[in-house]
């Protein structure tokens, strides 16, 4: 059964956009601290800034969510995947918060200025401390893979629905309808 | 028709044909697989032979040992304080805030290469002094320099090739002659750093030896113009020190420099070297030609010196990549290299700091030898 409605025009472009940007992000991640090259330098000159934009989007997007709250899911879909959506997308929030804040709460502990571009400094938000370091940059580490494992089970999952139930809920966010064959 | 593996709701009107429900299943599959491999390969776990930061630093611990908590290469150091007086004269190069007139706060740290914190101070020919100038405005400049005029390699490959020859042979515990002098044959760019080393002497304090920064780096002028450039230390202390033949024990250079701080502060002027057209700046094997110009930028004075294990450099990575604006790395190899295996060797002391599971445990520390 088709799901006639759709997200707003505001959560389907900041999905889109939030979509690519914490994508690029995940792999500037990955690649910047296993590479020794001048990537090394340049993608952490990208990350620092491109996690406090998705910071600031994250912000956006909670407002806009709670605003125009998301179309209901297929009254057909059984419990447990509504649960699984409901609870994969609070995480993915969570996510979009904790691993920006956590960054610049690492590099802040670590006694690093938090530089997003040649001047521009941002605060530090966290006391000096070393042990405080190493337990943030860990951290940062792994929910970093769990978003990534969260990105994959959402991207399968909006697939599954486009491709397979083809019930309306991967349309209600590209906003585009194709018709059945 | 249902199939075991999708669900298809009852009340759903068109059902997919089976063949049509298996190419559907196995294009979202394919798509989560390509992207999993992806991030498999950007991130180095599927390509084990990519030289990583992990690979450099567990090459250090392979050739010295794992000692927690201690950084991975010049392990053996102590902490100082003091601060910079800058007499302007290198404002017209860099708008960096440490170059205006005045005095800015450092934490530096003496150091001798190798990752043995407890190596003899007669070990090595080479000493090396970091610093951490913390600007007015909140940005840092970060500097780790050697007592060498150049370096022995110009590549992070080059320079991880020669960590492992020079791997203690697990029978005799000492490197084979055989693969250094295979490495060397193999590097004719380390022939400067050799002719070097040949006459150099383990010095018996840290205070009479200068420090090259051997990496160039760019100053950024008020205007935007750019200046490629390299940096030294040189002492105002300029009585010879002699070699270490003089000193007794082991660890003389900390003695020496708490010594000679009792009398008073140690001062360095910092020459930035101005590069001509042509010289090179991502090659640091090459010195540059000594007519080049020298601007003195101004005065290191430092003050107190504290044992690393409780003073304020313990917990500061010297990585040479945090700068302020004004100065910016240069097109030099060995630079994102160093900064990315110094945030590996911070994170690893740090987590052995603080204890986490999976980090190397600290053996009993061995009382400081005098």
């Amino acid at each position: 059964m088709n799901s006639p409605a759709q997200f707003t025009l505001a959560a389907r472009v900041l999905h889109w956009l939030m979509a690519a940007m914490i994508l690029t992000m995940l792999f500037i991640g990955v690649g910047m601290v296993a590479s020794v090259s001048e990537r090394h330098d340049w993608l952490i000159r990208i990350h620092k800034p491109l996690g406090i934009a998705i910071l600031i989007l994250a912000v956006v997007r909670l407002a806009v969510r709670l605003r125009h709250p998301p179309p209901p899911l297929p009254a057909d879909l059984p419990v447990l995947q509504k649960l699984a959506a409901l609870a994969s997308h609070w995480l993915l929030y969570a996510l979009m918060f904790a691993l920006p804040l956590i960054g610049w709460a690492m590099l802040s502990a670590g006694g690093y200025p938090v530089m997003l571009s040649e001047s521009l400094r941002l605060p530090p938000i966290f006391p000096f401390s070393p042990i405080a370091f190493a337990v943030l940059r860990h951290a940062h580490a792994w929910l970093a893979i769990l978003l990534f494992l969260t990105f994959l089970a959402h991207m399968g999952a909006a697939l599954y629905h486009g491709l397979i139930r083809r019930d309306g809920v991967l349309s209600s966010m590209t906003g585009v309808r194709f018709r059945r064959s | 028709m249902n199939e075991p593996l999708v669900p298809t709701p009852p009340a759903k009107p068109h059902h997919l044909a089976w063949s049509s429900l298996v190419w559907r299943s196995a294009l979202i599959g394919a798509v989560v697989a390509v992207t999993v491999v992806a991030f498999g390969y950007v991130g180095g776990w599927l390509a084990p032979h990519r030289l990583t930061p992990g690979r450099i630093v567990n090459q250090l611990q392979a050739d010295a040992g794992t000692f927690p908590g201690y950084r991975r290469n010049h392990a053996k150091g102590v902490c100082v304080t003091g601060y910079f007086q800058s007499n302007g004269q290198a404002q017209t190069y860099s708008d960096a805030q440490v170059f205006a007139p005045g005095r800015t706060p450092v934490v530096g740290r003496f150091a001798i290469p190798g990752g043995n914190p407890y190596a003899p101070d007669s070990s090595v020919p080479i000493r090396s002094m970091a610093l951490r100038f913390a600007l007015a405005n909140g940005q840092q400049w970060r500097t780790g320099m050697n007592s060498m005029p150049v370096f022995p390699v110009a590549t992070p490959q080059a320079f991880y090739d020669q960590l492992k020859a020079q791997q203690p042979d697990p029978a005799t515990g000492k490197p084979d002659p055989a693969k250094v002098g295979a490495f060397f044959a193999a590097h004719p760019e380390t022939a400067a750093f050799l002719a070097w080393v040949k006459t150099a002497k383990p010095s018996a304090s840290f205070a009479t030896e200068g420090y090259w920064s051997l990496n160039a780096f760019v100053f950024v002028d008020a205007n935007g113009v750019r200046h490629p450039v390299r940096w030294r230390m040189v002492p105002e202390s300029a009585d010879a020190a002699g070699d270490a033949d003089k000193a007794g024990g082991t660890d003389y250079l900390y003695a020496d420099l708490t010594q000679r701080l009792a009398h008073g502060p140690l001062r360095w002027h910092l020459l930035v070297t101005l590069a001509n057209p042509g010289d090179p700046t991502n090659d640091a094997t090459k010195a540059w030609p000594s007519d080049r110009r020298d601007i003195d930028a101004g005065t290191l004075v430092l003050e107190g010196t504290e044992p690393q294990e409780s003073g304020p450099c313990r917990d500061i990575n010297y990585d040479p990549l945090v700068l302020p604006a004004g100065i910016e790395a240069s097109d030099d190899p060995l630079l994102p290299a160093r900064s990315a295996a110094y945030a590996t060797s911070y994170l690893r002391r740090t987590s052995e700091e603080a204890h986490l599971p999976g980090t190397a445990v600290a053996h009993p520390k061995p009382e400081t030898k005098s």
